[in-house]
Formats: C-alpha cells, sequence, structure tokens
C-alpha cells in the first residue's frame, strides 16, 4: 500500500518542477497568490451587497421583517419600477434588433471588409461612451435647442417638440440608450454570427431552400439562444444605468436608480429601510436578466464552435 | 444577391448617420460659444478652468490607484488559478462577473453601509479613507474587464513550461511572476489597465455619492449650469475613450503568443 502511494505521489510530482521536493509549498504558493483577490472579492464586493440584501429584511430594532419589501408597492415606487422596466425593455429589444440588422448587414451582406472593421472598432468605443459625455450630445443633438432640433425648425419649419418628442421621457432615455446598446449586440452577437458557417447555407441552397427558408429553419434556431441571450444582457445593462438619465432629466424622469440615488442622498422615501429594499429589488431583476443569459449562452455555445 | 448588397448598405447608412450625426452636432455645437462664429471658445474655457484641472487629476490619480491595485490581486490569482488551482477557474468567472450584475450604486451603496463611521473599519470618516474606498470600488467595477484582460494574456502564452523553465533557473514563484509571466503578458496587462482608466475617468455615481472630487462629478456640474461646455467635455470625453479603446486594438496586434497550438 505504501509502495502504490510513493509511486503515485512520484508520477505526480513532476507536473510541478523540481519544488516537488517539498510537496505542500507550491500549493501553499498558489493559495497565496489567489488569496488576495478573495478576501478583496469578499471585503469589497460579496459582504457589502449581502449585508445590503439582509438589512432590506430587518427593521429599525434589528428583528426581522418583511413590512419594507411590503413597503415598496406605493405608487412612487411602482412607476418607477415600471418605467425602468419599459426604458430597459424597450431599449433591449430595438438595440438587439437594430444591431443584429446591422452585423448581419457588414458580415454577410457583402461590404467592404474595412467598413467591417471600422464598425467593431466604432462598438468598441461606442459601448464604452456612456454616462454624462453620452447625454451631453444628446442635448446638443436633439435637445430643446440642439442642433438638429434647430435646424429642423428653422430650415424645414418642422418643430419635433410641437410633435410630441420630447428627449427627457421615455422615449428620449431609450433613444439615447440606443447610442450604447447597439455597439454593445454588434460586439457579442458578430461572433455568432460569424460560426454560421458558410457551408450550411450553401447546403441549404444545393437543397432547394430560399434565403427565407434558411433563416427560418437554420439561421435563426441556431442564433435564438444567443439573441434571448443578449438581450437580457443588454436589459441588464440599461437597467443599472443611471449617469446618464441623471445627467438628461435631473430627478424629472422616476426610474429607479435616480430614485435610489435620491433615497441614498436624502432619504426622499422618509423610511432608511426602504433602501435597502429597493437595492434588493434593483438585484433580483439584474440576476434575474443575468442567469437567463448565462443558462442560455452555455446552450448556445453548442453549435457556435 | 445585388438586392441583399443594397439593403446591407442601407442599413449600414442608416446606423451610421445615427451614430455619427450626435458626434457632429455636438462637435459644431461646441464650436458655437461665441455668437456668430465658430471658435475653440468652449473648449479653452474648460481647459483653463482649475476645477477642470483638479478634478481630472483626481480622477487620473484614482485610475493609476486602481490598476495598481487590481493588477496585484489579479494577476497572481489567474496566475495561480491557471497553473494551479484549474478547478478553481468557475469560482474566479462568477465572482468578475458580479460587477456586472449588481449595479454600480448598489455597490456603493452597500460600501457606505459596511465603512461608514459606525462601523468596524470606518474608511468614509476621513478623505484619504474615503479615496482609498473608491480606488477599491473602480477595482471592484474594473474587476470584470481587469480579469478577462489578464486571463486571455495568459492564454496566449505557455505558463506551465515558463514557469517550469523559471524554476529550474532558481528563481522562486514571485520572481518568476515579476520577471518571466508579468512581461510576456505585459500588452495583456495595458489593455485591462486602458479599459479601468475609461471607467474611471468620467465615473459620476460613486464619486457623487461619496462626495469626492471626480471629472465626473465636476462634467455633471458644467452640464447643469452650462450651455456649450457640456458638449466641449463630451468630445473630450470620446476622444479619451478613443484614445483608450484604439491603444488597446493597437496593442493587440503586438502581443507576444508563445502557446503551443495543440
Amino acid at each position: 500500500m505504501t509502495n502504490v502511494s510513493r509511486i503515485a505521489d512520484k508520477t505526480a510530482g513532476p507536473v510541478s518542477g523540481p519544488a516537488a521536493l517539498s510537496l505542500n509549498s507550491p500549493m501553499l504558493g498558489a493559495w497565496l497568490g489567489v488569496l488576495p483577490f478573495i478576501l478583496f472579492a469578499l471585503l469589497f464586493l460579496v459582504v457589502p451587497t449581502l449585508s445590503l440584501v439582509a438589512s432590506a429584511f430587518v427593521d429599525g430594532s434589528g428583528n426581522f421583517t418583511l413590512q419594507n419589501i411590503a413597503d415598496l408597492w406605493t405608487d412612487q415606487v411602482r412607476s418607477a419600477f415600471e418605467i425602468s422596466i419599459k426604458v430597459s425593455a424597450a431599449s433591449a429589444f430595438f438595440g438587439a434588433v437594430i444591431g443584429l440588422a446591422m452585423a448581419l448587414a457588414i458580415i454577410r451582406g457583402k461590404l467592404p471588409g474595412a467598413i467591417r472593421s471600422t464598425v467593431m472598432t466604432f462598438s468598441g468605443v461606442a459601448s464604452n461612451f456612456a454616462g454624462l459625455p453620452l447625454a451631453f450630445a444628446f442635448i446638443a443633438t436633439v435637445g430643446r435647442l440642439g442642433l438638429v432640433t434647430v435646424i429642423l425648425k428653422t430650415v424645414f419649419g418642422f418643430d419635433i417638440y410641437k410633435s410630441g418628442f420630447n428627449l427627457l421621457s421615455f422615449t428620449g432615455l431609450t433613444l439615447t440608450y440606443l447610442y450604447f446598446q447597439i455597439p454593445l449586440m454588434i460586439l457579442i452577437i458578430a461572433p455568432a454570427i460569424d460560426g454560421l458557417r458558410k457551408e450550411w447555407s450553401e447546403a441549404a441552397a444545393t437543397l432547394g431552400a430560399s434565403r427565407l427558408q434558411f433563416w427560418l429553419h437554420i439561421g435563426f434556431p441556431i442564433l435564438w439562444p444567443n439573441l434571448l441571450g443578449t438581450l437580457s444582457l443588454l436589459f441588464a445593462n440599461a437597467f443599472g444605468a443611471i449617469a446618464t438619465a441623471y445627467a438628461l432629466t435631473g430627478s424629472s424622469l422616476n426610474i429607479v436608480p435616480i430614485l435610489l440615488y435620491a433615497q441614498i442622498r436624502g432619504d426622499v422615501l422618509h423610511n432608511p429601510g426602504l433602501g435597502a429594499a429597493l437595492a434588493l429589488g434593483m438585484i433580483v431583476i439584474t440576476a434575474f436578466a443575468n442567469v437567463i443569459y448565462i443558462v442560455v449562452r452555455t446552450r448556445a455555445e453548442r453549435w457556435l464552435k | 444577391m445585388i438586392a441583399r448588397r443594397f439593403w446591407a448598405w442601407v442599413v449600414f447608412a442608416l446606423g451610421a448617420a445615427y451614430f455619427l450625426l450626435p458626434l457632429l452636432a455636438t462637435f459644431i455645437f461646441s464650436l458655437q460659444m461665441r455668437r456668430g462664429r465658430l471658435t475653440f471658445d468652449a473648449y479653452l474655457s474648460v481647459f483653463a478652468d482649475a476645477r477642470f484641472q483638479a478634478t481630472f487629476g483626481y480622477s487620473l490619480t484614482c485610475a493609476v490607484f486602481a490598476i495598481i491595485v487590481g493588477v496585484a490581486i489579479v494577476l497572481p490569482a489567474a496566475y495561480f488559478v491557471r497553473l494551479r488551482l484549474q478547478w478553481l477557474r468557475p469560482l474566479m468567472e462568477f465572482i468578475t462577473l458580479l460587477p456586472l450584475i449588481v449595479p454600480p450604486i448598489i455597490l456603493v451603496f452597500g460600501h457606505i453601509r459596511m465603512f461608514n463611521s459606525s462601523s468596524i473599519l470606518p474608511l468614509t470618516n476621513s478623505a484619504f479613507g474615503t479615496d482609498v474606498l473608491i480606488v477599491c470600488g473602480y477595482v471592484t467595477l474594473a474587476l470584470p474587464y481587469m480579469y478577462r484582460a489578464i486571463d486571455t494574456g495568459l492564454r496566449t502564452i505557455d505558463v506551465g513550461t515558463l514557469t517550469e523553465a523559471a524554476t529550474i533557473l532558481g528563481a522562486n514563484p514571485i520572481r518568476t511572476m515579476v520577471s518571466v509571466i508579468f512581461p510576456n503578458i505585459f500588452v495583456a496587462v495595458l489593455s485591462g489597465a486602458f479599459l479601468t482608466f475609461a471607467i474611471v475617468i468620467g465615473e459620476f455615481v460613486l464619486a457623487s455619492l461619496l462626495n469626492r472630487p471626480a471629472f465626473g462629478v465636476y462634467m455633471q456640474n458644467v452640464g447643469a449650469n452650462r450651455a456649450y461646455e457640456p458638449s466641449a467635455l463630451a468630445i473630450v470625453s470620446f476622444a479619451l475613450t478613443w484614445g483608450a479603446m484604439g491603444v488597446i486594438q493597437l496593442l493587440d496586434r503586438f502581443a507576444p503568443k508563445t502557446a503551443r497550438k495543440d
């Protein structure tokens, strides 16, 4: 028995080189290397978030309660969740559809190769161009005194604000969010479209399938897990965003992150426990969207290698 | 075939219009500070503002420290997980995914609650403590990007062989990491660094809720009170983001690749 284990030690040993003389030390070193990362993640990511979530279930004197969650059911909070979900869903949906169309155009539309690499580079930049500067850009473009607004009014006599458009509204916010949602969609879906092999469309064409039939029976069934996954990622992306909306509308548009921001700054809901409950609500929604993304992505990877 | 290419051009042209128009409009708008003439006055006004210099410097410093701390904790972890603790990989992936699931506003809310003046580690009591906290917050926000950049870098080199060679030549693990692994994935580390920079430089929520004089807070202030300067700031930010991303793409071409093609 001892012989066997000694042979096992010997065969397992050389993997870690000469250091295998003291079998424990390289493993100890490895753990010491990983430890700072784990501690940091616990201290600044896991514990603060979990304790915040937990405090949603605690009342002022430290007892367990569901009152905070129940108190969320006010008109103000409910409408904030409603608008947030609407804006996130709309910007995710249109971002996905338009992003898919653009990705298909540059990859399978036989456009010059230079266009493809330009669009991909630009997408990398634009998907990171969010927050305050994005809001400034849209105010300068289609705000009340924005360049496009003014040109349309003075040159074409068309006042977009009189015809119902408002940058500081659901439509305006969605239009602005699309500026980072579409590029994100292009970046994520492009590799998936690349994975649709040429042989598949050729085989389908040989068998007499029209292009519509190819997409209905082959293209979309393969892409849909990716589409659904990206859709939920875009949703979560928009749901947590605050800086753009805040710079655009101040606190006039009642979305959840702005409500939470105001609550943290000055307890606008007049109940400190509600802040934690609001945070819990946000996490539940973004986590749900991300779980869909992760589950669906593992499915999608079966075909697209 | 021709119809297909035609529609591709149409889609591309519409997309290009949507993406370029705001940039063009913002740029022209930023030049109109002086009535009737196109000048760079808005830019001069921004650059001459002492608060611009101070807040930009503050955010830049935060970015530098966030990059140093980020590399210092991610590089050893990613290296050892790849070398010896492969089974920890799913945990690492999960942890580095969390900052994408937990929105920044929740993260900073958690930080404020956990490190407030009545806690065991009252970081928010002093300006310095809050600076430490905000840097740690930025490291957390950048964690997904830093980890993926470094892990991708490690994948392109042959970690096992390099480590064995270094060990045979008498290097201890720290020496191996600093003078063998790090130079080999330097380009990947740099792209993680530039992503961190892009995230930190205009960040608003953390800085605002922690009351620190960061560039994002300054931009918000200018946006609420001025007419032409915000567009100048938007153009400057776009140029910065473009610069950071451009450097990353450029670096990518020069990355050494020593991994065996199995």
